[in-house]
């Protein structure tokens, strides 16, 4: 599905990333967890696409063919998806525009119909019970005064209706309280299949009792340096990040 | 909901579509504006001595006028003398009887504009005048209109069949020595449309003229007229497009709007004037007056205007709110792309007792466009319980472009209550990214979002006309970003 080499990229001049690696398997859950400030968030926007994420050097291989020579759209068009730690605000267009436009953009770039307009609406309202999320957050402006948990909420949404290959999950649980927490846990587990993937960025092991990864990483200082199964977060949690990076090291 | 996919689709490969340029030959004035020029207009059009006497005494006035330099618009000094103010296309008759006497190479002009002319063809629910550089050439729909007793025609046309109707009404809302623009164009308005609606009748179709500019080196100096009879009601809209060129081309527009008591007058614009080239180059000046008078009791006027072409904007559609009751409108988009430069608003005069006005403006400035929203209001001592509100918009793409807001607030009156709203914002490259992450592409985001920020003023357009100015919104903003 998705594999990284060697990746070495910075952010304004600063060098974040310094020889990441990381390889994930087709419907395989990985979990990074990892220091603040360690590149977490960074290797999420370097694999999205984003503007000012200069990669240097190594490359990304995604269902087979360079991922670093596409565009950010062309790259969710593929089948790539990211869910924002920080999820954006836009004033005046609605939910459900967005969603639709992002649907009919995704399956335009690859070649294909639009969907039709009316099971995209049974579908949207379908998917949105399953998450809590209203009829009202449906129909405000793009998470304009949304909650902090609502907005992540929202983004699992997009989610489900975008149905990528592979999701990068950004801290999707912080924020969220109890009920929510199993809510979106239900959500990503509905969506666990043979081929997809999912790459689970979080501090909490809590949410790892819910989304049972089959790998966990330790990232720090720009590069993976710890991976073991689903009770190397156990250890994390119970010895901190510092203990076993120096081991690393 | 795919017209919308679509309309994004098309907007990312298209520039300004309207620029070619017909091969049809024009009968032009003589080069240059004298007295001799207005005659040569009058004579042409078969004028009563009155309204060659009109033109004249509008023309002396205008000599001793200057332009008006108040508005953040700056242009180098236009020579009067060095444009036609006349240009006909060649015909063998001089008013086509029906549409297979109109030249076929001006039929197809309109097509490629997407207006067919054909009865058949067009959109049902709505008439069309088409205006080609000073003269109308078509209009639609009239023996249908006509058994109500609307009179659409050319303003020409009505000064020979209902000279009294328009006499009567001509240069009574904007006055002959109104503004040096408004004096020009009563010297030497050539053609435009003319509406009347007579009492208790609600206008069967949607009303609408199509300018284009397709002579070089000319000015267009239309005026057009529309009276709502006693609780009468109309909707018109009028859209213009003209050819790419280098120089720059005047465009002097007059509106006259009358509302009689119970009357509703809904007047919509979809501006596409060619804006210039993005270095600035061409374009057209659309120095324009349109003014509407809620002369009777309870009396509705509403301007909805989306303003993306010409490269320089200098318009203000007003109320005058004469009658008790009444009510004024104005739901503004004003697009400045590139080097464009508008200076647009309104201006809601309240004079009669509990009068309401509505003031909705939406400026989207790109590149290096300069954006002014200036809006007047002005409550009359008399004007017991007049009502305003206003809210100016602004949207910010980039960092070299500006947006103004100047509103004056008159008020005489303590009874009346003004309220002014204004907000600046700006599309960030994160809001881009995030759209970007989702499947759609930048250009197609800026769309996306720009129409969301001018929701409420799409929506007061007639539905046949919003979703193609939600395609112009796109379009005209195209190469703002990456
Ligand atoms: N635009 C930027 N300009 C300068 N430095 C940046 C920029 N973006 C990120 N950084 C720096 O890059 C480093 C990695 O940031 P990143 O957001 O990837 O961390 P993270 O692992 O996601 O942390 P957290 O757990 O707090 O979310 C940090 O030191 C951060 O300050
Ligand atoms: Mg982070």
């Amino acid at each position: 599905m998705l594999e990284i080499k060697d990746l070495y990229a910075s952010v304004q001049g600063k060098e974040i990333l310094k020889g990441l690696s990381l390889k994930i398997g087709a419907g395989e859950v990985h979990a990074i967890m990892g220091p603040n400030g360690a590149g977490k968030s960074t290797t999420s926007y370097a694999l999205a696409g984003r503007e000012g994420y200069d990669v240097t050097s190594g490359s990304v291989t995604f269902k087979g063919e360079d991922l670093l020579a596409l565009k950010a759209e062309e790259r969710a068009a593929k089948g790539l998806f990211l869910a924002f730690q920080y999820p954006l605000e836009i004033p005046g267009v609605s939910n459900l525009t967005f969603l639709k436009t992002a649907v009919n953009s995704q399956a335009r770039l690859r070649g294909e119909a639009d969907l039709d307009a009316v099971q995209f609406l049974k579908f949207v309202r379908t998917t949105a019970k399953t998450l809590n999320v209203s009829e009202d957050m449906l129909k405000r402006p793009l998470n304009v005064g949304f909650s902090g948990g609502e907005k992540k909420r929202n983004e699992v949404l997009q989610m489900a209706m975008l149905k990528p290959s592979l999701a990068i999950l950004d801290e999707t649980d912080s924020g969220l309280d109890i009920d929510a927490l199993k809510v979106v846990a239900e959500g990503v587990n509905a969506l666990r299949a043979p081929d997809r993937s999912f790459l689970v960025i979080t501090h909490y092991q809590r949410l790892l009792d819910y989304i049972v990864p089959d790998f966990v990483h330790v990232l720090a200082g720009g590069r993976i340096v710890r991976s073991g199964d689903k009770s190397l977060a156990l250890l994390l949690e119970e010895q901190g990040y510092e203990a076993l990076t120096e081991k690393a090291a | 909901m795919t017209q919308e996919a679509d309309t994004l689709k098309e907007l990312a490969d298209q520039k300004y579509k309207y620029g070619f340029v017909s091969d049809i030959e024009s009968e032009l004035a003589p080069k240059g504006l004298s007295e001799e020029t207005v005659r040569y207009i009058s004579a042409k059009k078969n004028e009563p001595d009155w309204m060659l006497d009109w033109r004249l005494a509008a023309f002396r006035r205008w000599k001793t006028m200057t332009e008006p330099k108040w508005a953040r618009v700056h242009y180098p000094p236009i020579d009067f003398q060095d444009a036609y103010y006349y240009a006909a296309p060649k015909v063998k008759k001089p008013a086509p009887a029906s549409l297979d006497e109109v030249d076929p190479e001006l039929i197809k002009t309109y097509e490629k504009l997407g207006i067919p002319l054909s009865e058949q063809k067009m959109l049902t629910g709505v008439a069309v005048d088409a205006v080609f550089d000073s003269v109308s050439v078509a209009t639609t729909f009239k023996s249908k209109l006509e058994e109500v007793g609307v009179i659409f025609c050319p303003i020409s046309e009505a000064l020979a069949k209902h000279p009294d109707l328009v006499r009567k009404y001509l240069g009574t809302v904007v006055p002959v020595a109104d503004n040096f623009y408004a004096t020009l164009n009563s010297a030497v308005f050539s053609d435009g449309s003319f509406v009347y609606i007579p009492e208790g009748v609600r206008c069967p179709m949607e009303l609408s003229t199509y300018f284009r500019i397709n002579a070089s080196n000319t000015g267009q100096f239309e005026r057009t007229i529309i009276i709502a009879d006693k609780g009468a009601y109309v909707s018109y809209l009028e859209g213009c497009t003209a050819p790419m060129r280098d120089e720059n081309q005047l465009h002097a527009a007059v509106v006259e709007l009358v509302a009689l008591e119970g009357a509703e007058i809904k007047y919509s614009t979809v501006q596409n004037w060619y804006p210039g080239d993005e270095t600035g180059k061409g374009g057209i000046y659309n120095f324009v007056t349109k003014r509407g008078d809620c002369r009777g009791a309870n009396s509705k006027i509403s301007w909805t205007q989306v303003e993306t072409g010409s490269s320089i904007t200098w318009k203000y559609p007003s109320c005058i709110l004469r009658g008790e009751n009444s009510v004024g409108e104005f739901y503004s988009i004003a697009i400045a792309n590139h080097f464009q430069q508008a200076d647009t608003g309104t201006k809601m005069i309240h004079l009669g007792k509990n009068t309401k006005s509505r003031i909705i403006s939406k400026g989207i400035s790109a590149g290096s466009a300069q954006n002014t929203y200036r809006g007047l209001v002005r409550v009359h001592h008399k004007a017991e319980g007049a009502r305003n509100f206003t809210q100016c918009d602004s949207l910010l793409l980039g960092s070299k472009c500006g947006a103004h807001t100047v509103p004056y607030i008159e008020s005489r009156n303590p009874s009346a209550i003004l309220e002014h709203e204004a907000t600046t914002s700006k599309i960030s490259d994160d809001q881009l990214f995030y759209c970007q992450s989702r499947g759609i592409p930048a250009e197609e985001a800026v769309a996306l979002i720009v129409n969301g920020f001018c929701k409420e003023v799409l929506q007061q357009l007639p539905m046949e006309f919003a979703v193609e100015a939600q395609k112009l919104v796109g379009i005209s903003l195209e190469g703002s970003v990456g």
